[in-house]
């Protein structure tokens, strides 16, 4: 057979996906494609659609200015609807026959390492920009989210200093809950306190009854709950409920990642502690020409919360990037961000840590007051100590796991 | 079922391999290797529920079972061939198990439902919790909710550096199909199939008859893991990743709904059910303009009112109607749905 | 000795939710046989009801027991006239039609109120048990509960039209020979189980964060209670209810809440087993 089999495959398979596709507008190379794999639909769509507003709001920021090495970007998005399979799938889809020069996506852990080796064997930039467990070492990938050991580290001395040294660790069951209560465990030792009780709840637990019963038999002074999703938001709703709220201290390292105290009245949510990157609250002429941005864009500024702030902040890091690098090459564009490359987002200065290819980032102590953040405190330029612990891409470039970092 | 056993198998050979090289040349292989995935795991659950009669609302069970034990048997030992006939005995043997509690229990319809309901779900808990360091088979860390990543993937038999991926990936997976369509039809043309059959038509008479019923269910319920097993691992080394979500309801419920929308009672029904609906599943992720959930629904519902015998059975009758003489078979399938209907009810 | 008296307390409550979670599902399966899926969605959309007609500036409980069942009500008087009307008979095709009504309603309300998690706050303070604080709002739920069962069964017990529901449910024929249409009578008991559905969802709204797919949590334990509860209904319903709610909050106070969940799972296949056509299929035959 003359008609090489393959090239023709090759050929109808891209028509075919153009014609599918409404948002590639044109097929030539002559704009620069960020692919987006983030769930829009689905179970976790609180976290994924201002993360979606917000890549679009980076992208059409860009543009506007002149788009980057004098090309427009493109978005090539894809929903997830909040299933793991589909990363697999659409994370192929990308980067075989979209052939996009970086994907900046994944909101679970899971949907990051369902995609992650994909990106590595070929050789697509990938940008996970969310709050996560740690330990990530992988040169092809960069993560600008708190980690552990930057909230808890500047969350649990102040939270004891305010309430007392027992401590109580309400976390949620899966990898991100146990690290974390782990690095808490570590700080509340190091500060001179005492863990008198943690227990583990499955993302769909929704009744805690009698784990506020439990938690008073063990009578700790202080209660840290790094509680994931809408069914655990129930513990902090049962919690005022039962009266705990002045018995107890109360901080947490996720609740409000996703806008979740605004759902919890004022009652409920005041004087809870939590620790952050971003705060819609926070007053800095950054901050405010974003969410004046936001607004003229999407009408209010009220969905944005610390995920969508984090993806901005990602795709603006890219851009920088590949503005100092000058190409769309993987190893130049790596090498730029390895550079000590910093910008000012709207939560503060961002920069790459080389090391890890992890943030360097401002953590801000933070109370929940009338469905805000109060900002109380700014830790300025907090580093990722505990993926620094186990990982170094400039002395070992080429590794590719995952550690569950000892304590 | 009309022919013999061997110009059936020539049938399927032939479509198969007009399709395995016509297919391609429209969607890639990626995409055509879940859909073909999907196809084996809807053929497992139109198996025992359409010839069988066996309620079962827990298939994703044997998927999730099948995709763990292949991962946590590929980190153990490195290669790919014993954990792929391990992910296809341990969800059998499984099955095989259960269906011995369930059938010797005289359970019956509904029942079966949610028994296979509650197995699934408690697997899909006790998976889910298993995020602490404590969890561990041999060298795989179980991982809870984040699933676990990185495993050995399919591999030349001996040879654990030879990887299969991508286009051979999917031959293989689209001769496993064709295998296992063949297997299937074989199955139902021997004695034991017929009398599946009966069973589902009428327990009584067929116990009445002398045969050992619930021995007989036990056994197709766990042919019918078996399947559903190797359908998981084949979908493991598609995804390179395992989470609990193959344990989850909605993973149930897509399988039912894909038999529900290609027929029940046929061996090509739950197969191009599950394909179709898997590519629109995965067409309806590149838009925004209406949520995908919904429409999901709207199909589902749609189908039950409108086409309750399924889509592949209605093409077929309304070919006979239009092109052939009206065959007897065609509408005494079409009663036998009906009575099924009532006979559950 | 504190400590025993809330654990008491928790387990009352845990027994009540359950029945206020399956009795919307067990009027419908107990009387037409007919499996309602989407009674989870039922129950969301109780939630959300209830949310909306609050923040509209409306009582909470007027909210809560008036208008959310009302509404929930003719959703379902909706649902049973265009749909489910055609299925009657037929269990397996009603379970997936409604199953697809689930998956429809999940994506409306995604759609109208977006995917954020709402609610509102518990509108009955903190109650003191010695050392202890607990939730007042579980002995709200505990009231509805036993207020609920007492209701259902003077319903069908002593009114007339209890009678001619029982009735019509035994031999639809005989009653429509009588004069009573089946059609009006199945309409009439779906609209009442979707009403029960949409009470429960708006009693446990203020202690659980919403989000459209919150019906899904529900869906499950319902059923299992209802199918192990066995055919008659209202026995049924409290005496499953019981075994589950004891069982799943002592393993949660023993061990965890998780552990609770897998208790109660692993009873259901146990007591399946052992009574294959449900509790009250062994004991209370007859009854109602």
């Amino acid at each position: 057979m003359s008609l090489n089999r393959r090239t023709f495959l090759k050929g109808t398979a891209a028509t075919a996906g153009a014609a599918i596709l409404p948002n590639i507008l044109s097929a030539a190379g002559d704009t620069i494609k960020l692919g987006s794999v983030l769930d829009t639909s689905g179970g976790f769509d609180a976290y994924g659609k201002p993360m979606e507003m917000a890549l679009r709001l980076a992208v059409s920021e860009i543009n506007e200015a002149g788009g980057l090495l004098g090309k427009q970007v493109e978005v090539v998005a894809y929903d997830t609807q909040s299933d793991m399979a589909l990363y697999s799938q659409y994370g192929q889809q990308l980067t075989r026959e979209d052939k996009v020069d970086v994907v900046h996506g994944g909101i679970l852990s899971a949907s990051r390492e369902a995609i992650r080796q994909t990106m590595r064997k070929t050789n697509t930039p990938f940008f996970y920009n969310v709050l996560y467990e740690g330990g990530v070492c992988d040169r092809n990938i960069f993560i600008n989210g708190v980690t552990p050991a930057q909230q808890a580290a500047a969350l649990v001395p102040y939270a004891m200093e305010k309430t007392g040294k027992k401590v109580y660790i309400l976390a949620a069951d899966y990898n991100y809950g146990q690290i974390t209560a782990r690095w808490i465990q570590k700080f509340v030792e190091e500060n001179g306190g005492e863990v008198v009780g943690v227990d583990f709840f499955a993302l769909d637990v929704s009744d805690f009854g009698s784990t506020i019963a439990k938690v008073q038999t063990a009578a700790p002074d202080l209660v840290i709950a790094p509680l994931v999703g809408g069914a655990h938001l129930s513990f902090f709703r049962q919690w005022a409920a039962a009266g705990m709220k002045d018995r107890i201290g109360l901080a947490s390292t996720t609740m409000g990642v996703g806008n979740e105290h605004k759902v919890l009245t004022a009652e409920e949510g005041n004087g809870i502690m939590v620790a952050y990157n971003y705060s819609q609250e926070l007053d800095t002429p950054a901050n405010n020409a974003f969410k004046e941005s936001w607004s003229a864009a999407y009408g209010d500024s009220s969905a944005i919360h610390e995920l969508a702030v984090s993806h901005y902040q990602g795709i603006k890091t890219w851009a920088a990037a590949v503005a100092l690098a000058g190409s769309m090459d993987r190893d130049a564009l790596i090498n730029a961000m390895e550079s000590g490359l910093s910008i000012e987002g709207p939560a503060g200065n961002l920069s790459v840590d080389p090391q890890t290819h992890h943030a360097v980032l401002d953590v801000h102590l933070m109370e929940i007051e009338n469905q805000g953040m109060r900002v109380i405190e700014t830790l300025p330029q907090q580093q990722p100590i505990d993926t620094q612990s186990v990982c170094d891409l400039q002395a070992n470039p080429d590794d590719n796991t995952q550690y569950e970092i000892e304590i | 079922m009309q022919g013999s056993m061997s110009k059936d198998v020539m049938t399927t050979l032939v479509v198969s391999a007009a399709l395995i090289w016509a297919l391609p040349l429209m969607v890639s292989t990626y995409t055509l290797t879940i859909l073909i995935i999907y196809g084996m795991l809807g053929l497992s659950l139109g198996l025992i529920w359409g010839f069988g009669g066996i309620i079962c609302f827990g298939q994703a069970a044997y998927f999730g079972l099948g995709a763990y034990t292949y991962a946590i048997a590929a980190i153990n030992f490195g290669e790919s061939t014993i954990p792929m006939l391990l992910a296809v005995i341990v969800p059998a043997i499984f099955a095989a198990l259960l269906g011995l509690m369930m059938f010797y229990g005289r359970l019956t319809d509904v029942y079966l439902g949610v028994i296979t309901l509650v197995v699934m779900l408690i697997l899909f808990k006790f998976i889910n919790s298993t995020a602490g360091p404590q969890y561990v088979i041999g060298n795989a860390r179980l991982g809870g909710y984040n699933g676990i990543p990185g495993f050995q993937t399919l591999n030349v038999p001996g040879d654990p550096s030879a990887y299969i991926w991508g286009d051979a990936y999917f031959y293989v997976c689209a001769v496993m199909l064709a295998l296992v369509f063949i297997l299937v039809s074989a199955l139902l043309r021997s004695s034991f199939g017929r009398i599946a059959v009966g069973i589902r038509e009428n327990e009584t008479r067929m116990s009445l008859m002398g045969y050992d019923i619930r021995a007989r269910k036990t056994i197709l319920f766990s042919i019918g893991a078996a399947i559903a097993g190797l359908a998981g691992a084949l979908f493991a080394n598609w995804s390179e990743i395992v989470t609990p979500s193959l344990f989850s309801l909605r993973q149930s419920a897509e399988i039912i709904i894909w038999c529900i929308v290609g027929g029940f009672s046929n061996r090509v029904g739950p197969i191009f059910g599950a394909a179709g609906l898997a590519y629109i599943k995965i067409l309806l992720g590149q838009q925004s303009m209406v949520d995908n959930t919904l429409i999901m629904g709207i199909i589902l519902v749609v189908f039950v009112l409108f086409l309750p015998k399924g889509l592949v059975p209605a093409v077929a009758e309304l070919w006979n109607i239009s092109f052939g003489r009206r065959k007897r078979g065609a509408s005494r399938s079409g009663r036998r749905v009906r009575n099924r209907g009532k006979a559950n009810g | 000795m504190d400590l025993s008296a809330v654990i008491f307390i928790e387990i009352l409550y845990a027994v009540a939710s359950l029945i206020m979670i399956s009795a919307g599902l067990a009027v419908v399966f107990g009387m037409m046989k007919v499996i309602n899926l989407a009674h989870g969605e039922f129950m969301m959309m109780g939630g959300y009801t209830t949310i909306t007609a609050v923040n509209l500036g409306v009582n909470v409980f007027v909210a809560m027991l008036i208008i959310a069942p009302l509404i929930v009500g003719l959703i379902g008087l909706v649902v049973e006239r265009l749909v489910i009307r055609h299925l009657y008979g037929r269990l397996i095709d009603t379970m997936l039609a409604t199953w697809g009504l689930s998956l429809f309603f999940i994506g409306i309300v995604t759609m109208i109120f977006g995917n954020t998690t709402t609610g509102i706050s518990t509108p009955i303070p903190g109650f003191t048990v010695g050392n202890y604080q607990i939730n007042g709002y579980n002995f709200f739920i505990i009231l509805v509960a036993i207020a609920l069962v007492i209701l259902l069964y003077a319903v069908l017990k002593g009114t007339r039209a209890g009678l001619i529901a029982r009735g019509t449910m035994q031999r639809p024929d005989m009653a429509a020979s009588l004069g009573y249409s089946p059609d009006r009578i199945y309409m009439a008991t779906f609209f009442c189980g979707s009403a029960l559905s949409g009470l429960a969802g708006a009693v446990l709204a203020p202690l659980v964060g919403l989000v459209p797919t919150s019906g899904a949590a529900y869906i499950a334990k319902a059923f299992i209670t209802v199918i192990a509860g066995g055919p008659s209904l209202i026995a049924g319903l409290v005496s499953s209810s019981t075994v589950f709610g004891i069982i799943s909050q002592t393993f949660s106070f023993a061990v965890s809440p998780v552990m609770g969940e897998v208790a109660l799972l692993v009873a259901a296949v146990v007591l399946l087993r052992l009574l294959p056509q449900g509790v009250t299929g062994k004991f209370f035959k007859g009854k109602l």
